[in-house]
């Protein structure tokens, strides 16, 4: 039988890369780790050599052998663990990863790196040992693991027959380890023919007999092409227990016939024997070692048919094995609950089916109730599926301890990394699409934000430096925040720079948000000098870019002196949304629940008509502008009064307005579509949905609108700055 | 039908050694580590224990120790499923009442093969 494991090398593969996240994560924190923190390390290397070396990727599972030796040393306490070494083995998991990532992607790796750090690893083992043993283990544990002993039986194994004799004196406690001498003389049968000779003479009286125990003894006669290694392996869970002697008889027929006379004598030596338990065992063994005699030739032909077989398919199973990067790995508990929910989906379809054969208005109720169910089957499956995709967001944070350890050797600075709020789940598209981002933005707070030491200790500061990475729920969005304990954003200096640059007129007065928004202005840079970590050429202004594409928004906030906190706005998931349905004139537009402060009917005492045709409504403190959407997108109105019409006020990055619409309808879940793929990008417009009756609606695209107001206002009052405040982000 | 308890924290692992037994016609029941092993043994009848070595929570050794106090299990095969081929981990192994060891990486047909010294 040949079976084909290749199946089984994506799991492998995954498996490594979160063994190897363990390992870095566990590395870095290793300093504070206890025992259990070694281990888990050496457990997760160990477990890569092992895969590695079952699917025969044997760069990987050598240079993981001097890995998990090195810290098979540690674990022991045979060498202590120093910061060089920690950083020798992150520099190793890195080489692992690019091994690993290699054979994911079918293509061949960078040696370079690898042999200069397998060479680090080999001197480091040769030195600083005090116990001489492990260093020299190396060589021959690696070719035991990789190589089995095959090529040995190969060499000696021969078409020839030859004839065995195999004494096998078992010591009395060897059953209660679960060996069973029957089995051992059915694994030898599987060799050749075998026949065998039951001993008694150590068998106590009745009265002293331990059923536990073995008194037997046996003679085996073995005929075979196997090799002595392969007669030995037979008994090698036995070997320490038994005394065992094996001799080569003779060759060819003359073995054979003495085989086909054997099982004759051995049944009647164990005849004379038939009283304990044991006794009763060694009938047993000669009866099925005779059944089996007669199968051996056939099935062990057939065995060796199929080892070949195998070993010719060997070298090409590993380039074949290669891995779908799109899977997604689910909780069964959320697979179950599918199924579940399709079960039910079943009932109610076959339900409805059976209510549509014969179907008359008496049963309208039962139709109607039957829909309901079908409504709840569906919101639920959908959710479910939904839920498939969701990740925990430690998937993305996960890098971060790394990076803040290696950034934090580069710059010399001391930083502690906080996270927080690593279950919260997120869309598995949107979350790699933000690794990149975040990773620039904790770049950013490190190597702009945080103060080198001397400067944090002159300001009364703790010498090290914090970033803290939060992820949390709010409304139907997930927000990340990226904080830092540093020296905060000079506002002065941004202004400045914008001017410079021709981004701002230098008479603008603008708030503290409106100024920290400027960072994301394409081409802007503050810092003095490009460092290598962060100016990679990658600008805010695509860190913003990035994270607008996956429908969110990013803020800044900053106090000199104190820190910065940058807030990104990220959507659950990408393809649906809580939507709003209002109509203007004869449209249905969504906006998107989110968005949305309140809805409310228009007070005419609270209209405040500034100039032209601006509108300011009064909400409690706010002063909100009023934006007719039939204005915005040009359309037909049914109503243009703003008293006749109702105010639904939303809000983006701080900012709130007021959309003039002719009335509110449902508010229902929608499935986005893109607009650019089907149409093209509308400026003010997110996407278009379908509705129930068929008709398409667009999504509002509220931070859109809100630009496309301000436009408009500045345009109506160029030099009113009074009317400027209202615009002002409401912080939080 | 002989129903084969595996146990290892490895997935890819777990499910080599639990598919190689299935298409052998063998019934498997999985764990991922001691604990959860030790727990499903004492919920199934089984005749057989292949576990790995290094686990969290339970190592296979201590797992091996725990089964042997249990009355079921007193002769019940259990083999170890090793990277280490030096001989003070079968030492440790068979201390603990272990029948025997598998070394990987392992071939699937000598899994198979090797079992039946153990197995019917």
């Amino acid at each position: 039988m040949t079976i084909d494991l290749s199946q089984f090398v994506p799991t492998f593969l995954e498996e490594s890369f979160e063994g190897l996240a363990l390992m870095e994560a566990s590395l870095l924190d290793l300093e504070n780790g206890d025992s259990e923190t070694i281990n888990s390390i050496f457990r997760a290397a160990h477990s890569i050599k092992g895969g590695a070396g079952t699917f025969g990727f044997s760069d990987v599972s050598e240079f993981t052998h001097l890995v998990e030796t090195l810290l098979d040393e540690m674990r022991d306490g045979r060498r202590d663990i120093k910061p060089i070494d920690i950083e020798l083995l992150l520099e190793s998991v890195d080489c692992i990863r690019l091994m690993i990532e290699a054979i994911k992607d079918d293509v061949s790796f960078e040696k370079t790196k690898i042999e200069q750090i397998a060479r680090l690893l080999t001197e480091t083992l040769a030195v600083g040992v005090t116990t001489a043993k492990s260093g020299t283990v190396d060589p021959k544990d690696n070719n035991d693991n990789l190589v089995v002993d095959e090529p040995i039986n190969l060499q000696e194994s021969s078409d020839e027959k030859v004839k065995w004799l195999i004494k096998f004196i078992p010591e009395h406690h060897l059953i209660q380890t679960g060996n069973d001498p029957l089995l051992l003389f059915n694994a030898l049968a599987d060799l050749g023919e075998v026949g065998v000779v039951g001993f008694s003479t150590d068998l106590p009286s009745l009265s002293d007999i331990d059923a536990e125990e073995v008194y037997l003894s046996w003679e085996l006669s073995l005929v075979t092409t196997a090799s002595q290694a392969e007669i030995i392996e037979v008994f090698e869970w036995v070997e320490d227990e038994c005394l065992l002697t094996l001799t080569r008889v003779a060759s060819a027929e003359a073995a054979i016939k003495n085989v086909a006379a054997q099982p004759y004598v051995e049944t009647q030596a164990s005849i004379v024997s038939a009283e304990p338990a044991e006794t009763a065992r060694t009938a047993v063994v000669t009866n099925e070692a005779d059944i089996k005699l007669e199968q051996t030739s056939v099935a062990s032909a057939i065995e060796n048919v199929s080892v070949v077989s195998a070993k010719t398919s060997e070298p090409s199973s590993p380039t074949k094995a290669k891995a779908d990067a799109g899977s997604i790995r689910v909780g069964v508990d959320k697979v179950d609950s599918l199924i579940n929910l399709v079960g039910e989906l079943v009932i109610t379809q076959s339900m409805l089916s059976e209510l549509g054969n014969d179907f008359d208005l008496s049963k309208i109720e039962k139709l109607s109730s039957g829909l309901e169910q079908l409504l709840q089957n569906t919101k639920e499956l959908q959710e479910s599926v939904m839920r498939i995709r969701m990740l925990p967001i430690s998937f993305a944070f996960n890098r971060f301890p790394r990076l803040v350890h290696d950034l934090s050797n580069k710059t010399g600075k001391a930083i502690e990394l906080i996270t927080q709020g690593e279950q919260t789940e997120l869309d598995k598209t949107v979350m790699e699409q933000i690794g990149d981002p975040l990773t620039h933005l904790v770049r950013n707070a490190i190597d702009h934000g945080i103060e080198p030491a001397e400067v944090r200790l002159a300001n009364n500061k703790p010498e090290k430096g914090t970033v803290a990475l939060n992820a949390y729920h709010q409304g139907g969005s997930i927000v990340i925040e990226i904080n830092d304990d540093g020296g905060g954003i000079n506002r002065q200096a941004v202004f400045n720079k914008a001017v410079e640059k021709g981004i701002v007129d230098v008479n603008s007065t603008l708030t503290d948000s409106q100024v920290f928004d400027l960072i994301f202005e394409p081409g802007f840079s503050t810092a003095e000098k490009v460092s290598d970590i962060s100016g990679r050429g990658v600008g805010m202004d695509v860190v913003k870019k990035n994270i607008q594409a996956l429908g969110g928004r990013i803020q800044v906030e900053s106090k000199q002196g104190i820190g910065t906190t940058v807030k990104i706005n990220l959507p659950l998931t990408l393809a649906i949304l809580d939507g709003q349905l209002v109509k203007v004139g004869s449209e249905t537009y969504i906006i998107p629940l989110i968005t949305i402060v309140e809805s409310l009917q228009v007070r005419t005492d609270f209209i405040n008509r500034v100039s032209g045709d601006m509108v300011l409504y009064r909400l409690r403190e706010d002063n909100v502008p009023v934006i007719p959407i039939y204005k915005l997108f040009n359309i037909e109105a049914v109503i243009t009064e703003v008293e006749n019409a109702l105010l639904v006020v939303v809000e983006a990055d701080g900012q709130k307005i007021g959309l003039l619409v002719d009335d509110l309808l449902a508010q229902q879940q929608v499935v986005i579509k893109s607009l650019n793929d089907n149409y093209q990008q509308v400026e003010g417009i997110s996407g278009a949905t379908i509705l129930g009756d068929g008709s398409v609606a667009m999504i509002l695209d509220v931070p859109g609108m809100i630009t496309m107001a301000l436009r408009s206002a500045q345009q109506y009052q160029p030099h009113n700055h009074q009317a400027q405040p209202q615009f002002e982000g409401v912080q939080p | 039908m002989t129903t084969i308890l595996v146990v290892d924290d490895s997935n890819s692992i777990r499910d080599m050694v639990s598919f190689t037994l299935k298409s052998a016609g063998y019934n498997t029941v999985e764990a991922n580590d001691g604990v959860q092993g030790l727990s499903k043994a004492g919920d199934n009848t089984v005749d057989l224990v292949i576990s790995d070595v290094n686990m969290p929570n339970m190592d296979g050794i201590t797992l091996c120790q725990e089964l042997r106090k249990l009355p079921d299990f007193r002769f019940t095969p259990i083999l170890m499923l090793t990277t280490e081929s030096s001989g003070e981990m079968k030492q440790k192994g068979k201390a603990a009442g272990a029948t025997g060891w598998l070394v990987k990486p392992f071939n699937p047909e000598k899994l198979l093969s090797t079992i039946k010294r153990v197995v019917r």
